[in-house]
């Protein structure tokens, strides 16, 4: 049992998009407050906190997640994968992102990062996913801005691109 | 939105949560998966002074079959258990409810134990715990006592657990074969809190009917041979029976009306599936 007071700043090590990373951060800090304020990774973005837009999904170990609605102290020894990890090189975009460039899939951009994350997710353990699946994750985030379909197609066109791409590997 | 100052205690062991949770009393609070809670929290509705993780203890991670139920601890994630091969036959009704708890990204992270916790009126895990004849495992100390579903749930978020236990496990009756199962619920989007739930259980001699998001706990109605031809009425009667209210999501009128609606789909599916 290792109890941490409330007052101090404790430290944190996990690994954040394949590297080892460390911060200190009170018990009360959430970890979206903790992936931007401390790590200086502001590409997650903060919209509701309180577990209801998705803008701040990130991975942890592997599983989407709301950074919201955790702590940073929570993610000792854990993997933290943010949208920073997507592009596999500086000014190049992952299949996904490009999707998403070519279907218009997004306009103010507040909520992609957060749905590229989720998106990212399904699409590397389930190939397959449809139309329908697409929206049921879909359904985890708000976008004021699209109407979701463009998201859908890049999603769809996105997942075709990924399997081909496997096929012909 | 941000939460108030806490201290966090990180168990190794089920029993470290339950010593600190025996100690602290209603300074403390457990945290699981954390999706109500710290909502909760950032909303400053909950200003905890302890928090006790009990995420990393090994034990409360356990699924256990045991005594035709399926026995569930602390520790264990809406997805892990989703995911679990199993659930479909051993229990098709939690099964068939679970993928309507919030969203992938909450499931991921949120647990079983912790929506009953929570006792939400409208949340599917307490509908399904009080609709399988559910108890609820509670631990003071190395105490431990067991409470029917039925029981636990007293009130809108209010729950039989005292300040210094602690939610150990909860359990599902299996479902029997040839009893058939089925679910329907209403919510405004995709991922809510359902306006109403409803599940229902149908095997030769008993028709079983729980009905959330109505009154401010799972309500569960045993009818015996209930023939299909009588549902409509049954589900009539049930729904005036209700303590159905309006309020900014619906009318109460509206909710009798979902009951009636809901009620006639779960039947329906559950005899279709039913021997």
């Amino acid at each position: 049992m290792r109890r941490l007071t409330a007052t101090e700043r404790h430290p944190v090590r996990f690994t954040l998009n394949g590297k080892p990373a460390e911060g200190t951060a009170h018990p009360r800090m959430l970890l979206s407050d903790f992936l931007r304020g401390v790590q200086g990774a502001t590409g997650t973005h903060v919209g509701c906190e309180h577990g209801v837009c998705g803008a701040c999904t990130v991975r942890i170990d592997g599983a989407m997640a709301r950074s919201c609605l955790t702590f940073a102290v929570q993610i000792e020894g854990a993997e933290i994968d943010t949208v920073e990890a997507l592009a596999p090189a500086p000014a190049r975009l992952s299949v996904l992102q490009d999707a998403f460039r070519k279907h218009h899939a997004l306009q103010c951009g507040f909520c992609t990062p957060g749905i590229l994350m989720s998106l990212d997710t399904l699409l590397a353990t389930e190939s397959q996913a449809d139309a329908e699946r697409i929206r049921d994750v879909l359904s985890g985030h708000l976008c004021r801005c699209t109407g979701y379909q463009p998201i859908v197609a890049a999603a769809l066109d996105a997942a075709q691109t990924l399997r081909e791409e496997t096929d012909n590997a | 939105m941000k939460p108030a100052a806490f201290d966090y205690v990180r168990c190794e062991t089920l029993d470290e949560a339950c010593e600190v949770i025996a100690q602290t009393g209603d300074d403390a609070r457990i945290l699981a998966g954390g999706q109500s809670l710290v909502a909760m929290m950032n909303m400053r509705l909950a200003t905890p002074a302890v928090l006790v993780d009990v995420m990393p203890a090994p034990d409360a991670r356990k699924v256990a079959a045991e005594n035709g139920t399926l026995k569930i601890f602390a520790a264990v994630r809406q997805a892990s258990l989703l995911d679990d091969p199993d659930l479909t036959w051993r229990n098709p009704l939690l099964a068939r409810m679970l993928p309507w708890v919030g969203h992938p990204q909450t499931r991921a992270r949120g647990t079983i134990c912790g929506s009953v916790a929570h006792a939400d009126p409208s949340a599917e895990i307490p509908l399904a715990l009080a609709a399988l004849d559910g108890k609820v495992i509670l631990r003071r100390g190395r105490k431990r006592r067991s409470v029917k579903a039925t029981d636990f749930f007293l009130g809108m978020m209010l729950t039989d657990k005292a300040d210094d236990e602690m939610i150990e496990a909860v359990t599902f009756a299996d479902v029997q074969q040839g009893t058939g199962t089925g679910f329907a619920e209403f919510g405004r989007r995709k991922g809510d809190f359902a306006i109403v739930a409803c599940a229902a259980l149908v095997s030769p001699m008993r028709v079983r009917f729980a009905v959330g998001g109505v009154n401010d706990t799972p309500f569960v109605r045993d009818w015996d041979n209930l023939s299909p031809q009588d549902d409509a009425e049954a589900l009539n009667a049930l729904a005036w029976s209700l303590d159905a209210r309006g309020d900014l999501h619906a009318t109460a009128r509206y909710r009798r009306d979902l009951v009636r609606h809901l009620g006639a789909q779960a039947l329906k599916e559950a005899r279709s599936c039913a021997v």
